[in-house]
């Protein structure tokens, strides 16, 4: 596996690579949401209890799975810049913080939407909103943390450690309504085999969750691509890249 | 003897002991973060009113939140003097593993400052008309739980203490972490105020106290490995 991955290492290699992929994901990102969303929004039957305002699990659901699966991806990156040294690790962490948050941002507040009408309240103190509350701030620690260093190579692995103390928070959410008997419902989609809710329900859902992650996957290609190039501004091959891009825009205005 | 041949046991001591008695020449770092204390515990009679029923109801948790205030207030003084003397790089240059020297700093911090804190929360507990049940529970929470917060704490001061402006970054980085230990605490409280049994709250403390024990010397000498460079 290692000579298969190797090339990778390389900034130059991986950042054509990132170039590649963007489309491809990006295409399949646009079809499967604009699918999903349409068949979720409109046609997707509503729920017996909540109504139409059942809606809005589609996009939370999935930002918040992914608000918790980024900063696993952001962990495991922080592990292995850590264990094997991997320049490249600490840009694709740098990559997913901001993601992260925005998703942990996009749960908590799509959340809020959801409970005024079905519990009353926009807010309250349960485990589970708690827990994802922390997770945002943890994602803006991480944050500012890559942004007070002047050293990017030291930004990376302070953030790093910082992620990785974090990690211990990821568990607390993902059980906190099974151990604690909150407001907030239990899981519904997971259970695999035998999901809790209606298959006509469920198959819109798959379609906007894969959605989402491709989307996620997009914008952390294009930020790890931008990471890479702010790293390597002094490289030869980036300098071309730049004077390339820009001849290219010259011969454009022409 | 050799300093390359002491046993950790001996390192450890001669650490603290260090650290002990640079704190006790400069006294105001002990006292400062213990007058925060309680006069951010003063302050909330003052704005709230001063009605027994209300202050009692929400005593445990102004105690604690102005705990975890003062700690994070003293923290700075952790790593920051001894970074800024180079008397740090000394210490990870030499052959004694990182974790029992950044240990025996923890230990000594929380000595310093989680202690006097421990010891002036009745007090502070009286003037909140806490209930009477409740003084064990605050104790024992407070004994598990500065620990923790001086253990926590350090990792968040070791990131930073190569910053410059770290002190604001600092709070950003460690309060998110003693979310938990204050959720816990408060509780183990309020159930004690209630008469009710508060164990499964203090083993989970005590759990935390355990986890921080083992691993966050680890982080805090990775991390110091980092800000020292």
């Amino acid at each position: 596996m290692w000579k298969w991955l190797h090339p990778y290492a390389n900034p130059e290699v991986s950042y054509h690579f990132a170039g590649k992929i963007i489309p491809w994901l990006s295409a399949l990102a646009a079809l499967l949401l604009s699918i999903g969303l349409i068949w979720a929004l409109a046609f997707a039957p509503a729920d017996y209890q909540q109504g139409d305002s059942f809606r809005i699990f589609y996009i939370h659901v999935p930002a918040a799975s992914l608000s918790m699966g980024i900063y696993f991806g952001m962990a495991i990156a922080a592990f292995t810049s850590l264990v094997w040294q991997f320049k490249l690790s600490d840009a694709s962490a740098a990559a997913m913080a901001p993601v992260g948050a925005t998703f942990t941002a996009i749960a908590l507040f799509t959340g809020a939407a959801w409970g005024k009408p079905m519990w009353g309240t926009w807010w309250i103190w349960d485990a589970r909103l708690t827990s994802e509350l922390i997770l945002l701030f943890l994602y803006l620690g991480v944050i500012a943390l890559h942004n007070a260093f002047e050293d990017k190579n030291l930004a990376g692995k302070a953030a790093g450690i910082l992620t990785l103390v974090g990690v211990i928070n990821l568990p607390i959410i993902k059980y906190s309504v099974e151990w604690w008997n909150t407001l907030h419902q239990g899981s519904t989609v997971s259970k695999l085999g035998k999901p809790s809710m209606s298959v006509d329900m469920l198959w819109p859902f798959l379609f906007c969750f894969l959605g989402f992650i491709l989307l996620v996957s997009v914008i952390i290609c294009i930020r790890f691509r931008s990471e890479i190039l702010a790293r390597n501004s002094i490289r030869p091959w980036v300098r071309t890249l730049v004077s390339q891009q820009l001849a290219q825009e010259k011969a454009n205005d022409v | 003897m050799s300093v390359a041949n002491l046993s950790y046991r001996a390192v450890f001591s001669l650490v603290l002991k260090r650290d002990l008695t640079i704190a006790m020449r400069h006294k105001d770092d002990i006292i400062n973060p213990l007058l925060f204390f309680v006069i951010v515990v003063t302050l909330f009679p003052l704005g709230i009113g001063p009605e027994a029923q209300t202050l009692s109801r929400i005593a445990p948790g102004i105690i604690w939140v102005a705990a975890l205030l003062s700690t994070l207030l003293s923290l700075d003084r952790l790593f920051k003097s001894d970074h800024s003397d180079g008397s740090l790089e000394q210490m990870l240059l030499s052959p004694h593993p990182v974790f029992i020297l950044v240990l025996a700093k923890i230990v000594a911090h929380w000595l310093i400052t989680g202690l006097p804190l421990i010891l002036i929360a009745p007090l502070l507990a009286v003037l909140l008309h806490l209930n009477e049940q409740s003084y064990t529970a605050l104790i024992l929470t407070l004994l598990l739980g500065t620990p923790v917060l001086s253990l926590l704490g350090a990792i968040g001061v070791a990131l930073t203490v190569g910053i410059k402006k770290g002190g604001v970054l600092l709070s950003l980085l460690v309060l998110p972490l003693y979310i938990p230990v204050l959720i816990f605490a408060t509780s183990a409280i309020d159930t004690a105020s209630l008469g009710l049994p508060y164990s499964g709250q203090l083993a989970i403390i005590a759990a935390l106290f355990f986890g921080s024990l083992t691993l966050a010397p680890f982080a805090v000498g990775a991390a110091l490995k980092v800000s020292t460079n």
